[in-house]
């Protein structure tokens, strides 16, 4: 089996804060193969975003600490890279798209400027090609008229089109892999169909490897190869998305599969809920963190973490319990 | 439906808003139209879902309609009466029969406040009960939302998103109202607490009798709770049906466009699913395209689109429709 594009290794994110330490990833080990989308699916405080900050070590430190076993991306040691390394790397190879364009973009630059300037910078490409380039690039995203918009202020955009203005940036160097956190929830429902095919198109051109960060399990099923869940900033199940939707196997994953309604179910059914309420990280229960609300917890589930383990092809799940349908 | 008794009517609503520039001289340079004509009824005990993108005025309309907002024009009848331009003094115990559910759980809750007095606020403000009377109803309604006794004295800010939730149907029922505008009610809380949520407010309408006006952007969310859904863009409703027609059969290309646009959570299906994407966004309602405000951005577009707007026309059995594509 080839060597994956981006493959992470134990990797634990803790955060020291005024009630000590909370362990905001705990121990997360995933592979992303070249040109594959990988989505990484949980709720708010699950650790899903912390995950990808953490890649690309943009998670301030302190109060920040990452720890992982090892970090490999296109066979280098991610690791062994100083900040000017991993620098190097951000924009240019792994390149970030954000849940919230107004707020990633410079609102005192042009569009135009953003746009060219990780050509510039990483590909040491002189302003004025960098600028041709980012037309082509704005013209690659869909903006109408580029010539002129490049000159235009990211305020002076609605937020669909500040998001295609992040998948240019994005796109700029040609990236390997591209994480993608919550990018098109702050946008409407029409809005967020265009923005989620450009990128898709646009990936699978370039064969580019996309890590789509998530709460949304629609949006996965329509987009993603493979599946990672996380909850209490851990993986709880991985597999392939036909997998994780036909034969979830983690309770947690069971779970959240029968509390949302679909548009292609029967009318009148009832949902059925995860009982109790979200984990608190600083607070967490010895044994399995899903554990309080977990409807087939068993003995051992009280005192003993669960780790990861294949339970079939290219599935892995972390339960104590042999949970079947 | 028809059977059904009608607890509120709503006429060619219009809530418009003045643009104003200047800043000594406040002059107006235009007008928002956020509600431009819209109408429909909600029968008691029943859902009606209000859907649309952000900018289509759903919430503008669950506001006029509990008269937080006066209309510009148009007719408001609740439980029979006409409230579209009653005084403060008129809508003060009609209040009590009409509540608000909001969409952020952190915002919504007086931090400084605890839970029982939250709950019980209302009471007091209508000075309703003695206060062992008001602290034993709201205890009932404590229980009755699913929190627990001891949870009373505690702070907003002690609770999850879902708890606080909780705690503000809990006040909107405290007045025992018959109508509940619930704004975005689910959309701030994950996914596995949603649920809990959704399941509360259909217990809480079949022991009640409450109706709603369900207004939320999650096509999934109302098709499961509203029995009548309308769909709205740019201040107008586009079409408006039951549930299962509009979702088996959506009339109108915005209405297609939403629909289509909703992932469901199936790789299976998803894979066989094309994947048709509508073009542009929602325009300015400051400066809404003429006719038709849909027409700029519907693959079916003709001539007549641009010039005039579509009425929208009943078709019988419930469905009504706004589209030229769907007149005689």
């Amino acid at each position: 089996m080839a060597e994956p594009l981006l493959s992470v290794r134990g990797l634990s994110t803790s955060f020291r804060g005024e009630g000590g330490v909370v362990r905001a990833v705990d121990d997360v080990s995933f592979d992303v193969a070249a040109g594959e989308t990988v989505a990484i699916v949980g709720e708010s405080g699950s650790g899903k975003s912390v995950t990808a900050l953490s890649v690309l070590r943009l998670i301030p430190e302190p109060p920040g600490r990452i720890e992982a076993k090892a970090v490999r991306f296109a066979g280098r040691d991610l690791g062994a890279l100083d900040a000017s390394g991993i620098q190097a790397l951000r924009g240019n190879d792994i390149a970030m798209i954000f849940q919230e364009p107004m707020s990633s973009l410079n609102p005192a630059l042009t569009v135009g400027m953003q746009v060219a300037e990780p050509l510039n910078r990483h590909r040491g490409m002189p302003w004025p090609e960098a600028l041709a380039e980012a037309t082509a690039l704005l013209r690659k995203v869909q903006i109408a008229d580029p010539d002129r918009r490049l000159a235009s202020y990211p305020h002076q955009f609605s937020g669909g089109m500040r998001q295609r203005v992040m998948i240019a940036m994005a796109l700029a160097c040609r990236p390997k892999l591209i994480i993608a956190d919550e990018p098109t929830t702050a946008l409407d429902v029409t809005v967020q169909a265009q923005i989620l095919e450009l990128l898709k198109t646009l990936t699978r051109e370039s064969g580019t490897a996309l890590i789509l960060i998530t709460h949304d399990l629609g949006v996965v099923a329509r987009y993603a190869d493979r599946v990672c869940v996380m909850y209490a900033g851990r993986l709880v199940e991985t597999g392939p998305a036909r997998t994780i939707y036909e034969t979830p196997r983690h309770p947690y994953t069971v779970g959240l599969m029968a509390s949302i309604p679909r548009l292609d179910e029967e009318i009148g059914r009832r949902l059925v809920p995860i009982e109790g309420q979200p984990p608190d990280l600083s607070a967490l229960p010895p044994g399995c963190a899903f554990r309080p609300r977990c409807p087939r917890a068993v003995a051992r589930c009280e005192r003993e973490r669960p780790a990861l383990e294949p339970i079939g092809p290219d599935h892995h799940k972390a339960c104590w319990n042999d949970v079947r349908g | 439906m028809s059977a059904a008794e009608t607890l509120l009517e709503v006429e060619d609503l219009r809530v418009h808003f003045p643009v104003l520039r200047g800043i000594v001289f406040h002059r107006p340079v235009g007008t928002i139209k956020a509600v431009d004509g819209v109408g429909f009824r909600l029968a008691r005990g029943k859902t009606l879902g209000l859907v649309g993108e952000s900018g289509c005025g759903k919430s503008t309309t669950g506001l006029a309609v509990l008269r937080m907002l006066t209309p510009s024009g148009g007719a408001i009848r609740f439980e029979g009466r006409d409230i579209t331009q009653a005084d403060a003094d008129t809508l003060r115990p009609l209040r009590r029969r009409m509540q608000m559910v909001y969409q952020d759980p952190y915002g919504s809750l007086n931090p400084r406040m605890t839970v029982a007095d939250i709950v019980g606020e209302p009471l007091a403000v209508h000075d309703i009960g003695t206060p062992a009377e008001r602290r034993a109803a709201t205890a009932e309604l404590i229980a009755l939302v699913g929190l627990k006794p001891d949870m009373a004295d505690r702070y907003p800010h002690e609770f999850s998103g879902g708890q606080r939730q909780r705690i503000g149907i809990a006040r909107a029922l405290a007045l025992r109202p018959s109508l509940i505008v619930c704004d975005e009610p689910v959309s701030a809380l994950d996914v596995s607490i949603q649920a809990q949520i959704v399941n509360l407010f259909e217990d809480l309408q079949t022991r009640l009798g409450l109706s709603y006006l369900f207004i939320a952007h999650d096509l999934a969310v109302v098709r499961h709770i509203s029995e009548r859904v309308a769909v709205m863009y740019l201040g107008r409703i586009v079409e408006t049906a039951d549930r299962r027609d509009l979702y088996k059969a959506p009339l109108h290309p915005y209405t297609q466009a939403l629909l289509a646009a909703v992932p469901i959570p199936s790789p299976a299906l998803e894979a066989q699913r094309a994947h048709p994407v509508v073009a542009g966004e929602v325009p300015s309602p400051m400066n809404p395209p003429r006719g038709c405000h849909f027409h700029p951005r519907c693959p079916h577009a003709k001539p007549v689109c641009s010039e005039t707007a579509p009425a929208l026309r009943d078709l019988g059995q419930g469905r009504a429709v706004a589209c030229h594509l769907h007149g005689d």
